[in-house]
């Protein structure tokens, strides 16, 4: 690790002066189970590393009038995880219980989950976040959607499918306390084109600081992940589902698929299939197949296919409450 | 003096051996009390980082340590003589070049200021494709094994008769069966790094070296260092994993060694965790093909195999001598090619051969189960009746009973893709059997039993984490008839007498024979001692319970502590010795086992979960119950995650080992292992071949009998491991476009 100076703001203003006087050279720090790894590599070297944790407004779980959330991003997933406002948003509960480890739990937050740099080897290595080693080598765990650009990487983020199918927003401060912007998660990520682009809209004197969550009233939610084993290593695939279902018929639905393509990625189409029916085993299948009518597997990943048609279909399965048939 | 008759107690008389005692240094170790290699730190110590080869094959061109040196800290940069400019480099993460500084910090940035210039060179890793490898001309020959019933005539050309002879008996075969199968190379992943922590002073060195090797490394360094081997002293009382990797002093080490003598300061010289992937140790890869023919009982008449694999930039890979394993059918032909890869070279790992020799040829015998529709439980028995030590079939026999009674194998038994599905969920069970030596290492020990009662022991031997410290206590105190807590063990230091490296399962035989020959010779001069002073003759005496006593007339005793006040002022000091391969009624070689597996498997995601693990294991008498146990635990642990996620993953684009980091590179969890039934076996005539090793057996078994279960519940065969997820769907689509 390249040595660098550390800075521990106490308020919102304090941290965006803070950013902004090394732009592109600092790193924001929040649990660090991210980014500490990346600066023992030396992939990122900043110059200043500013901690999110001593900012009281940031660590702040938050129940509006009109039944909306906001949760701090210095939130941890230990804290999100015993709050009772979660028990609506069962989607966000599921991939908090899938990072099936403690340290990672006590550790890691809620910001800090949204923003961690994507899954590949390659850009762990040190060959940035576009190298065509992605598509010539090993690409098991790479990208089967959205892939057609230089980008074969997958956002690695485990709370942003079932956050993005629940409708949740980002509120975005900087470069001035007077800039805050509130931006839909699922426009936050995007498919970098060019190397000086990152996989999220942020600008380096930009942070983070709430994710809100509008009211969950009436709608059931799920996140499968498909996970090789039980420790905390990232999942194979993943799916999150959020049904509006009266009368057992599903009026509205949202479908995100997780650790397939370089953002998270929605599945209007299976949705759509959806909407107006009950949901049965055969329908979540059909709507698992019009997932992944587009991917385009690299060499080695062609089982990550139907994989992700299996996580769609359990996600479904697990958010109307009946049995997935598998583990 | 007459000489010492070495024995066991029986076992209705042993009040200690065979009794379960926990670990004497657990509690230190819990605690953090306990200091391994990376926990030493000398005061005014250099921390050493170093460069790594970034390309998987390269020459080095030119080094420019010009901006390193100027780095603030950076004390001393030591170029390793294989990174010298035009020297070629075979692997991605050999050490080029070491640089000492005051600070990790600073060692880092001295490293990041190093300049190398590089020619890139060709790059071959994909150790599973022979053919891509014979089009590289990276093979080589490894051997090919024969063995036929017939022999050829005179006249008849060796190789056309034998490939005559092989066809003949597969025409006679009621069934043949055609498979390959294959396991992936894994790397050792110690949790303690490779590394030393050194001071050289006076012409002196001390080393404190993570090793299996303490007696044996001193050499390596006097020889390299240029002095006397006395000058030298290995220290090791703690080590965090090895595995069969760390036997030597390494040229880090020597290094480490080096840049003390040049600074004059102690230095400390640790790998990283993704130089300790990439370089600490690997165990080699083997792919087979195989065709076998086998009778309507499913015993395999005539085996015909080719395997291939890595050992890394030398080629090497899985011995045929091992081929096919624990069987030996009376006619085969097994021959080998070997791969040389861009790859550091491989390792002794956990039963060298063994493992992967197992996971590739039993699983044929269990596909030849399943094609003649059999009970594969049946299949393996009948082989008992050929396989390459007749005398132990009975032994198998037994252990695959109590195995398969403890995993319940009739109640759970179906025929191979034939169980009740639940939702995309099916069930299967597997088995598979091993062997290995075990033999005692040569060992010396030196007992001190001073007057006040006390007693010490010296020896350079070493405690993997395994227990020998506790071995150690438990055979002194069972012969003097204290308690472990009443005996201090010292070892961990070159300075103590000889003891063998731990490494072929070598070390608790070695260890038993040393300290239990030692406490027997000291007891002879104390029985003399004590028989004067009772009037009893001293081979009327037995010690127990704290008490010297006649036998005859246990109210004729002495407290220990009264008979030791007998050897006058000074203490007496007795050294025994054993040596290897000498015939001795305390340790003997060569055990068995037997495994099964019982999984599920969700077909839909391809991921396998244990249920239940049995393992049945002899090995001859046990010591310690519990630490016995604890290694077979370890083992099957071990087993599953080399069965099911270990795997080491080169990129066949850049050579590069892209899972170097724990964070990837995939170990099985606590929540991964199902649960684990260990049955260790060991009845009169197994306690009576006295000690034998148990370190490696129980890990060779579980990723043949683990595939076989999987194969059982699919009814289609994972060939290669470990069973990912992405190779279980593959199989599954596979089979499926077959139908």
């Amino acid at each position: 690790m390249k040595n660098f100076a550390y800075a521990a703001p106490r308020s919102e203003t304090e941290l965006l002066e803070l950013l902004s006087a090394e732009p592109g050279h600092t790193e924001i720090l929040a649990g660090g189970t991210d980014l500490v790894g990346l600066m023992k590599k030396m992939v990122v070297t900043p110059k200043r590393v500013v901690t999110l944790m001593e900012i009281p407004s940031l660590k702040q779980i938050q129940r509006f009038e009109d039944g909306s959330l906001a949760i701090g991003a210095a939130v941890t997933l230990d804290e999100l995880l015993a709050s009772s406002d979660l028990t609506d948003y069962q989607a966000v509960t599921d991939a908090v219980l899938g990072i099936n480890s403690m340290q990672l739990q006590c550790q890691g937050t809620v910001g800090g989950e949204l923003c961690r740099r994507p899954r590949c080897w390659f850009f762990r290595e040190g060959h940035g976040l576009l190298s065509p080693l992605a598509e010539q080598g090993d690409n098991r765990y790479h990208a089967i959607l959205g892939n057609s650009g230089p980008a074969k990487f997958v956002s690695s983020s485990r709370l942003a499918p079932g956050l993005i199918a629940l409708g949740a927003s980002l509120r975005v401060l900087g470069p001035t306390a007077g800039d805050v912007a509130i931006v839909p998660l699922d426009s936050f990520f995007q498919t970098p084109r060019h190397p000086s682009q990152r996989e999220t809209i942020l600008k380096p004197d930009q942070v983070v600081t709430h994710v809100i969550l509008p009211p969950a009233a009436g709608s059931y939610s799920a996140t499968y992940e498909v996970r090789h084993g039980s420790g905390p290593e990232m999942p194979l695939v993943a799916a999150a589902a959020n049904l509006a279902i009266h009368g057992g018929v599903v009026q509205e639905a949202r479908i995100v698929l997780g650790q397939v393509a370089p953002v998270p990625w929605p599945a209007p189409e299976a949705a759509r299939l959806l909407r107006g029916n009950a949901v049965t085993v055969e329908l979540a299948e059909q709507a698992g197949r019009a997932a992944l009518a587009a991917a385009r597997p690299l060499s080695q990943n062609a089982y990550k296919v139907s994989l992700a048609e299996t996580a769609v279909k359990r996600s479904i399965l697990r958010a109307a409450g009946l049995e997935t048939g598998g583990f | 003096m007459a000489e010492t008759k070495y024995s066991w107690p029986a076992r209705g008389k042993a009040s200690i051996i065979g009794k379960r005692s926990v670990r004497l240094d657990g509690a230190a170790k819990a605690s953090g009390a306990a200091k391994y290699t990376y926990d030493v730190n000398l005061p005014k110590q250099l921390i050493v980082k170093s460069l790594d080869c970034p390309h998987a094959h390269c020459r080095i061109k030119s080094i420019d340590k010009s901006a390193a040196e100027k780095v603030p800290g950076v004390v001393h940069i030591h170029v390793f003589p294989h990174a010298e400019p035009g020297k070629e480099i075979e692997w991605k993460g050999e050490l080029l070049i070491a640089v000492a500084a005051e600070t990790e910090a600073a060692a880092n940035e001295g490293v990041q200021a190093l300049k190398v210039d590089y020619e890139k060179l060709d790059v071959f890793v994909q150790d599973d494709d022979l053919k891509a490898a014979e089009a590289a001309g990276r093979t080589g020959s490894g051997g090919t094994r024969v063995e036929t019933v017939r022999e050829p005539g005179d006249d008849d050309d060796e190789d056309q008769f034998v490939e005559q002879e092989l066809q003949r008996l597969f025409n006679e075969a009621a069934v043949v069966v055609e498979g390959q199968y294959g396991i992936d190379a894994i790397t050792h992943c110690c949790l303690e790094p490779h590394g030393s922590t050194v001071s050289f002073k006076d012409g002196k060195l001390l080393v404190y070296l993570s090793t299996q090797n303490v007696s044996g490394s001193d050499d390596g360094f006097a020889n390299a260092m240029g002095i006397a081997a006395g000058d030298v002293e290995v220290q090791c009382q703690y080590i965090g994993g090895g595995f069969g990797s760390k036997f030597a002093p390494e040229y880090w080490g020597l290094a480490a060694a080096e840049i003390s003598k040049q600074t004059g300061r102690p230095v400390k010289f640790m790998l990283d965790r993704d130089q300790e992937l990439m370089l600490g140790g690997n165990r080699p890869s083997g792919y087979i093909t195989v065709k076998l023919g086998a009778d309507r009982e499913g015993v395999v008449q005539v085996w015909d195999s080719h395997q291939w694999g890595t050992g890394g930039n030398r080629g090497g890979g899985v011995s045929n001598r091992v081929i096919p394993y624990v069987f030996a059918p009376k006619n085969y032909r097994a021959a080998a090619t070997t791969i040389a890869t861009n790859t550091a070279p491989a390792r002794a790992w956990r039963a060298p051969n063994h493992p992967q020799a197992c996971a590739i040829t039993q699983v044929a015998y269990d596909d030849l189960a399943a094609k003649l529709g059999m009970d594969s439980r049946q299949v393996f028995k009948n082989n008992l009746a050929n396989i390459g030590k007749p005398e132990m079939a009975g032994l198998y026999r037994d252990e695959i009973d109590v195995a398969a009674k403890l995993i319940q194998w009739d109640a759970n038994w179906h025929p191979h893709g034939k169980g009740e599905a639940r939702g995309s969920i099916v069930e299967g069970l597997g088995l598979a059997i091993h062997e290995w030596g075990g033999v005692a290492n040569t060992s010396s020990c030196q007992l001190r039993i001073h007057p006040d009662g006390s007693v010490e022991s010296f020896c350079g031997t070493q405690d993997l984490g395994t227990g020998t410290r506790t071995v150690c206590a438990m055979v002194l105190a069972e012969t003097f008839g204290l308690n472990v807590e009443d005996v201090t063990v010292n070892i961990g230091s070159s300075k103590y007498p000889n003891s063998g490296a731990s490494g072929g399962s070598t070390t608790v035989g070695a260890v038993s024979e040393s300290h239990r020959r030692a406490a027997q010779d000291a007891l002879v001069q104390i029985f003399d001692k004590v028989a004067a002073k009772l009037e009893s003759s001293p081979e009327a005496l037995e010690a127990v319970q704290g008490r010297i006593r006649d036998k005859n007339d246990p109210q004729k005793s002495v407290s220990w502590k009264e008979a030791c006040v007998l050897l006058g002022m000074r203490p007496l000091e007795v050294t025994s010795d054993y040596q290897r391969g000498t015939r001795s009624p305390l340790s003997s070689e060569g055990v068995g086992g037997v495994q099964m597996a019982h999984v599920a498997v969700d077909r839909e995601t391809g991921i396998v979960k244990m249920k239940k693990f049995v393992a049945v294991q002899d090995m001859g008498l046990i010591i310690n119950r519990q630490t016995a146990e604890s290694q077979i635990y370890g083992a099957a642990i071990m087993g599953i995650a080399y069965a099911l996620f270990e795997q080491r993953l080169m990129d066949p684009a850049s050579g590069a080992f892209i899972n170097d980091e724990l964070s990837d590179y995939q170990l099985a969890r606590l929540g991964d292992t199902g649960e684990i039934v260990v049955e260790l076996y060991e009845p009169d005539d197994q306690r009576d071949r006295g000690v034998i090793g148990l370190g490696e057996p129980p890990v060779i078994s579980p990723g043949a009998a683990i595939s076989n279960a999987v194969c059982n519940a699919l009814g289609v065969r994972v060939p290669v491991l470990p069973m990912t997820p992405k190779r279980v769907l593959e199989a599954i689509q596979k089979a499926s476009g077959r139908a």
